[in-house]
């Protein structure tokens, strides 16, 4: 863990190096966005307010922190971002606190009425939607684009290539094909093999009882799942505590074997973000598999 | 010399007009660093005065009046049309049906993979949220039209209301189990909010109370008749049924444009008559200028209390016109029975 905070602060050194040498050259930039609509800046914006903590935490990564003027109430990694102003969620951000910072650019998701309300305020918005890994890379391009940043958004990349690497050769072998149910929502939603989780868990070895075809984050029948019986579970530690309580899920064998990864909301949010520790997020799924027991039967 | 009635009326005109103007001015002066005269001053002073309160809290001060306004009118409408103190501007279908409709536009773009067509998703992404919402609210209404075949009959009308409410409620909620992203911006549009509204949504607030107000105010007699029942009021002469029809249109226009602009405020629509009367009974031509103007200074005076409260953060406004009016109606109930 130490050392991959050490990788980082150097990366962001890095990152701020290039940024304060490329910063001279202004001119202006077009990108288009999510939504297909190209906007057009008059130069590298100074001041960026992000409503989404995946997008917070690429323009940290991208070196560009300290160009952030404002944040949503969920943005909380790095520890730098939480000291400035909160600007309520995608769905109620507070227009006048926004506009007030004078941003240059706005970061958000897809999510209409916010959104208008800015441009009509004469605001430059940038929607970026981030669904699967292809989507964070992306994302990411168009940032560092934005942010005159491409050198540190291929260090990033590769940043998160290195460290999933690394994750794969802690992945016990005897964790190799078997079937895991990762659990967003108790309700329960679960995230499927086409999410950048499903992808995340995939290029650890593991198969997804969510099949492609149901998307990215479908809402499951409980029964599903007990006839699914994974070989292992992941889910919030709270929620993974109550699971046993749930009609026919005291079944599961994953459960009573104990083959279960239950994390904490601040370690569950690295898994569940899709940005730029994505590798890190990798790695913390590993060290979970490395510390499990071996689990009974035969992969299938 | 005036009446005791008309002195009533007289004082809450007065007291209403006054009450607006002193909010429309702390409207101006609540803002994201909390509420202060001299903050004002001090915003104005600064270059970007014209933009904080120009384009921000201008608007949405006058919006949060207009669009209470328009819910306090429709409340009134429909409970003179229904004859029933309980009977709530949202009940025709016009709620679920916003609501469904804006669901399906946030939902839009991650449906594509569930079986709808891209080009049909983007269309209706293209429709924008306002447009959406009071699309929708109009169809709900319409439903329950076709539903009770027309405005005939009074029972039949508020039957239908809920059965349509209900149905389109379950659509919105199937669409949000297929689309889980949806589910926030759902949330937010029925708890309702002022923040969004800009000058060209007070345009359209401001167009749709003048065209839903002359209306409902013509037809104020036919409702101070319906009073003494559908026989009395049939034997007065009264069409009842193009009465109704012209009614439940001004009421579906009222709460459609309410709607899209703001998202589901609770309980102005329903609270606004109630005080109207409590203070000055009056006949309709009356009750609903009053109910119009009292709507929207609960809504104003909610939309100021919602800025300043937890400044900078805010309380979404609907869970505070449900607490403010709730709470006074209760308190005004529990007065009634001890006097």
């Amino acid at each position: 863990m130490t050392r991959s905070i050490s990788i980082w602060r150097r990366a962001i050194a890095l990152c701020w190096l290039v940024a304060l040498s490329a910063a001279a050259s202004a001119q202006p930039l077009t990108v288009r966005d999510d939504r297909g609509i190209e906007i057009t800046l008059a130069a590298s914006p100074r001041r960026i307010v992000s409503l989404l903590p995946s997008l917070t935490e690429s323009v940290c990564a991208l070196g560009a922190c300290a160009r952030l003027v404002g944040v949503d109430r969920f943005s909380n990694w790095p520890e730098s971002v939480r000291t400035l102003p909160q600007l309520g969620g995608l769905e109620d951000a507070q227009i006048e606190r926004v506009t007030a910072l004078k941003p240059d650019l706005v970061l958000a998701a897809p999510s209409a009425r916010a959104i208008e309300r800015f441009e009509s305020l004469g605001l430059k918005v940038l929607v970026l939607e981030s669904r699967d890994r292809a989507d964070v890379k992306r994302t990411l391009n168009t940032l560092a684009r934005v942010l005159d940043a491409s050198a540190q958004a291929a260090a990033v990349w590769s940043k998160i290539e290195h460290d999933e690497r690394l994750a794969v050769e802690r992945v016990p072998a005897h964790w190799r094909g078997r079937r895991v149910y990762f659990e967003v929502d108790a309700t329960p939603y679960a995230a499927g093999a086409g999410s950048f989780i499903g992808e995340t868990l995939a290029r650890l070895g593991l198969a997804n009882i969510v099949p492609i075809e149901l998307g990215p984050f479908p809402k499951l029948n409980p029964e599903f799942v007990v006839r699914a019986q994974p070989d292992l579970v992941i889910a919030q530690r709270a929620n993974l505590a109550e699971m046993p309580r749930r009609a026919g899920w005291a079944g599961l064998r994953a459960l009573r074997s104990g083959s279960t990864c239950g994390f904490e909301p601040v370690a569950y949010e690295l898994l569940i973000r899709p940005g730029p520790r994505m590798g890190e997020a990798a790695q913390s799924l590993a060290a979970c598999l490395a510390a499990l027991p071996a689990p009974g039967g035969a992969a299938r | 010399m005036p009446s005791l009635d008309q002195q009533r009326r007289r004082r809450l005109a007065t007291r209403l007009g006054t009450l607006t103007l002193a909010l429309l001015l702390a409207g101006l002066a609540a803002g994201s660093d909390g509420w202060s005269i001299r903050g004002l001053w001090e915003t104005l002073q600064q270059g970007d005065a014209a933009l904080i309160v120009g384009q921000i809290r201008a608007p949405r001060t006058l919006g949060a009046w207009l669009a209470g306004a328009l819910l306090g009118l429709a409340g009134a409408v429909a409970q003179g049309l229904f004859r029933n103190p309980l009977a709530d501007p949202y009940l025709l279908g016009s709620a679920s049906g916003a609501s469904l409709a804006v669901v399906l536009v946030l939902a839009a773009s991650s449906l594509t993979g569930h079986g709808v067509a891209l080009a049909t998703a983007s269309a209706v992404a293209r429709l924008g949220l306002v447009g959406a919402a009071f699309a929708g609210a109009l169809l709900g209404v319409s439903l329950t039209l076709i539903l009770a075949r027309g405005a005939e009959q009074t029972t039949r009308l508020l039957l239908a209301g809920v059965v349509v409410g209900v149905l389109l409620a379950a659509g919105s909620d199937l669409v949000t189990s297929a689309a889980p992203d949806a589910l926030r911006g759902k949330q937010a549009f029925m708890l309702g909010s002022t923040g969004f509204l800009s000058w060209s949504a007070c345009a359209v607030l401001a167009a749709g109370l003048l065209l839903a107000l002359p209306p409902a105010w013509r037809l104020a007699r036919a409702l101070d008749a319906l009073t003494l029942g559908e026989d009395a009021a049939r034997s007065l002469g009264l069409s009842l049924s193009r009465l109704r029809a012209a009614l439940v249109g001004a009421l579906a226009l009222a709460i459609g444009v309410a709607v899209s602009q703001t998202g589901l405020i609770a309980f102005v629509g329903l609270v606004a008559p109630h005080l109207v009367r409590r203070f000055a009974p009056a006949p309709h031509g009356y009750t609903l200028l009053a109910s119009a103007a009292t709507g929207g200074t609960l809504l104003l005076a909610a939309d100021v209390l919602a800025r300043s409260l937890i400044a900078p953060q805010e309380v979404p406004v609907g869970v505070l016109t449900a607490l403010l009016g709730g709470a006074y109606l209760l308190w005004l109930l529990h007065r009634r029975r001890m006097a």
